[in-house]
């Protein structure tokens, strides 16, 4: 019963977004919008639950002394100043909260975002290394695509910037739909096998 | 004088809109009505007029521009309409015939959706084919995956090194069919890692993936009758925040020097500088995700990498069961069917015809 009951909820939910799919009808679309209510619902309580965790995480990194227990207190420090300040002064705009939000929050992600230059360095680095066919043809494509993008490209041959433009919508767009297919494909398969039960890992069945 | 009031009057004659017509709006939830009309070259703009019935006065509804020819009312379904279409320019104006009752109700089949119908219970009918011979015993053959045989390799190596496996489910929601295809293969990776009695760490960015997660990884290791094994602690919410996040996870790999990371489920811009950091602490590194920009990154930084429908198919992979193989073949064949469809639409595209592209259209 206990692997049966989530078993038969997935099946009859499952069918049920596949039939409303092509129903356009009031009740079909009323159904619809009621499930994406409830999502919202155990969104916000799973909020909650996953802020709980985080405490009790960090609760007992600080408790136990492990490794690095000073950042848990920045962060269980943090998460109740914000808590703090979002209950005194509101989270409209121009308040206290809005303020840490948009000055220290905001630039803190923006910088993490920033490193992903460097890491595209690296990784570019790593990647156009002419050590076989493929490696160099890979080479030669981005190199084209980069000249194809600055005006020095069409500086050195005014053909450049067409030949990357081709090899964006032609070999590129070409290797990227076949990918989509099989993802689509891939995807029906998923659901279906979960919709079907055969597919159970997700509630510790199988194999 | 008479003939100048006669010029006046043939000059203010304007000509009304023709071919008016009207049904219930195709394909929706009820509660409109579509009006077309041939557009009357006199227009400075058209007032549309209703009279719902049993009345027997038009009221103005709303005032559109000449370019107009198409109008959708919202009205209230099963009452009966009529409508007269006016053609307006300047203080002349002229109606059209008032139009047949219409009235509106509710489809129950969206016409426009019969084509994915169709492709889906042909699909469907074609997964189950192979998953009723799969049953039968019959002997199906999957190509080797890299990065799905390494699994047991990374999981081997940590339980080694004595320490924990790292996995990423994606920073998706569970709505996400990615998500999904990365639970299913959690629960795999977390009854190996469970039987070798290896940690496996899972930093959760969504929080109703995160109990899922834990639900899994803690079944995972009751059915192999390791439950000493899991701690609940080691599947945790950080943030929604998507960089705040990825500092944090860049941190417990930092930390921790987990032995395996697993990067499987869908992401966007984090998943080179997860991918680098992961790399540079030595991990053995497995991604696998559907989002196409995301995968150069990956196979740049990991060891191996799951490309688009790997993805969806490891689950069945690792497991071996002859069910979720079987759909596996289902695939494959209508990769095949939709391969020869691409290519019968080139040709006849190619020679003028368009009504194949027409049956793919909505």
């Amino acid at each position: 019963m206990r692997r049966q009951l989530p078993l038969a909820i997935c099946f009859v939910m499952g069918v049920s977004m596949v039939v409303q799919f092509f129903i356009p009808h009031r009740v079909s679309q009323e159904f619809y919008r009621t499930i994406l209510d409830w999502y919202r619902i155990v969104f916000a309580f799973s909020l909650v639950l996953g802020t709980g965790t985080l405490i009790k995480v960090h609760w007992a990194k600080i408790s136990k002394k492990s490794k690095g227990w000073q950042y848990s207190i920045i962060t269980i420090g943090g998460l109740v100043f914000m808590l703090a300040v979002g209950f005194i002064t509101g989270i409209q705009e121009g308040t206290l909260f809005m303020k840490i939000f948009e000055y220290v929050e905001v630039p803190l992600e923006a910088t993490m975002f920033s490193l992903l230059a460097f890491y595209i360095a690296s990784a570019a680095y790593r990647a156009f290394r002419a050590r076989t066919v493929e490696a160099t043809l890979l080479l030669i494509a981005a190199v084209v695509l980069m000249l194809g993008r600055i005006p020095f490209g069409y500086y050195l041959w005014h053909k450049i910037p067409g030949i990357a433009e081709w090899i964006l919508t032609n070999p590129n767009m070409a290797a990227k739909r076949g990918i989509v297919i099989g993802v689509g494909l891939g995807m029906i398969s998923t659901a279906l096998k979960i919709i079907l039960g055969i597919e159970r890992s997700y509630i510790g069945g199988g194999k | 004088m008479t003939t100048i009031v006669l010029l006046t009057l043939l000059y203010l004659q304007i000509s009304p809109p023709k071919d008016v017509r009207v049904f219930d709006t195709p394909n929706d939830a009820g509660g409109s009505i579509t009006i077309t009309w041939e557009s009357s070259p006199d227009a400075e703009g058209y007032r549309i007029l209703r009279m719902a019935l049993p009345d027997s006065v038009y009221t103005p509804v709303d005032w559109v521009d000449a370019a107009t020819k198409r109008y959708v009312d919202k009205v209230e379904d099963g009452v009966k309409y009529r409508y007269i279409i006016r053609t307006e320019r300047g203080s002349a104006y002229a109606d059209s015939e008032p139009t047949d009752e219409v009235w509106s109700h509710g489809n129950v089949f969206h016409r426009g959706r019969t084509n994915v119908l169709i492709g889906v219970a042909v699909y469907t009918t074609l997964l189950l084919s192979f998953i009723y011979f799969a049953k039968r015993g019959k002997k199906l053959f999957v190509r080797k995956i890299a990065g799905l045989d390494a699994v047991d390799e990374a999981i081997g190596r940590a339980t080694e090194m004595g320490k924990p496996v790292l996995y990423i489910p994606g920073l998706s929601t569970i709505s996400d069919v990615a998500t999904l295809a990365s639970l299913n293969i959690l629960g795999r990776i977390a009854r190996k890692a469970a039987v070798h009695g290896t940690r496996v760490i899972v930093p959760n960015r969504n929080p109703i993936v995160m109990p899922v997660c834990q639900e899994i990884v803690r079944e995972a290791c009751l059915d192999v009758g390791r439950p000493d094994v899991y701690r609940e602690d080691d599947i945790f919410y950080i943030t929604f925040s998507q960089f705040g996040y990825t500092a944090a996870v860049d941190g417990i790999m930092l930390r921790e020097k987990p032995a395996a990371n697993f990067f499987l489920g869908m992401f966007w811009a984090e998943s080179l500088i997860l991918a680098e950091t992961g790399a540079s602490t030595g991990a053995i590194q497995i991604a696998g995700t559907d989002a196409i920009h995301q995968l150069p990154f990956f196979i740049t930084a990991c060891d191996y990498t799951l490309i688009g429908e790997e993805l969806y198919a490891a689950s069945a992979y690792l497991s071996r069961e002859p069910l979720s193989l079987g759909s596996l073949k289902g695939q494959d064949w209508t990769k095949l069917i939709i391969g020869g469809l691409i290519v019968a639409g080139v040709i006849l595209v190619s020679f003028g015809s368009d009504w194949f592209l027409g049956l793919f259209s909505s």
